[in-house]
């Protein structure tokens, strides 16, 4: 059955989807990415969308689903690199992604990802200097 | 006005990866009269929509693809023919955030905003069907 990758980078998972998602293979994606969080622990999923050219209800809510299901897996999800016309389209379907993180790149996304880390870190430093 | 069909072809639509083929047929036709790319996304969007409904409601059927042309624009229509149950309240399917089914409930709606015409006909036990055309400067 054909998947998408999911690379492991440190505490973070990688997406690059390269190809147009059908229903059956964006539902491999969340499940998958969903059991990569847990076995790696990771803290933080990058999904580049840069290649994909269409995104419609279905695929809208499986973006939404994977960033709710991360988050209550203690992860970080930001989406990256949607195209003008995707984006454009997605708001007048009425599709807002609600709770679903965006960068315009990979970089950007990378850096946001990294300071959602800091700042959990100093939160628990601080915690832990309440406590002493 | 009347409308010019200048080329059509038909595709059965019987299980999910039939949706990406279709879907690159649909855009082919838009690239094909110069469609922008946002037209051209919107066109897909709406076509992966109601193909979807397809699908699921109608239990597969048939799609045709035509390029049209009314005088004044160019365009792609596609019709979406079901043989399923038909919908009991049209005025209720076509009502944002309304879904007999476990989707959130825009694809009618939502797909109606992102062409610029869209017609429903159903009857109960006798099917669907929804046609769609996008002008390319529409």
């Amino acid at each position: 059955m054909e998947r998408i990758p999911i690379l492991k980078m440190g505490d973070f998972l990688l997406v690059t989807i390269q190809v147009d998602l059908y229903d059956q293979l964006a539902e491999n994606l969340e499940s998958d990415l969903i059991n990569t969080i847990s076995k790696h622990s990771s803290k933080g999923v990058l999904i580049d969308i840069s290649a994909v050219s269409i995104i419609d209800s279905f695929m809208g809510r499986i973006l939404g689903n994977i960033a709710v299901m991360s988050k209550i897996m203690d992860a970080q999800t930001v989406v990256v690199g949607m195209q003008p016309a995707v984006a454009i389209t997605l708001v007048e379907l009425g599709l807002s992604l609600n709770g679903v993180i965006s960068a315009l790149n990979v970089e950007r996304g990378m850096d946001l990802l990294r300071s959602k880390m800091h700042t959990s870190d100093n939160e628990e430093q601080d915690y832990d200097d309440d406590n002493e | 006005m009347t409308t010019i069909t200048n080329s059509k072809e038909e595709a059965l639509i019987i299980r999910e990866q039939d949706v990406v083929p279709l879907r690159n047929r649909v855009k082919e036709y838009g690239v094909k009269i110069g469609m922008s790319i946002l037209n051209q996304t919107k066109l897909i969007t709406a076509t992966s929509e109601l193909v979807r409904n397809l699908l699921k409601y109608g239990g597969g059927g048939k799609v045709i693809i035509e390029s049209v042309s009314n005088g004044r624009d160019n365009g792609v229509r596609v019709t979406f023919i079901d043989n399923g149950p038909g919908i009991a309240d049209i005025t209720l399917a076509m009502k944002d955030g309304y879904s007999t089914g476990k989707s959130l409930g825009l694809g009618l709606p939502g797909t109606k905003r992102l062409v610029n015409e869209f017609d429903i006909k159903t009857e109960l036990g006798n099917g669907t069907t929804v046609t769609i055309t996008k002008w390319k400067n529409g």
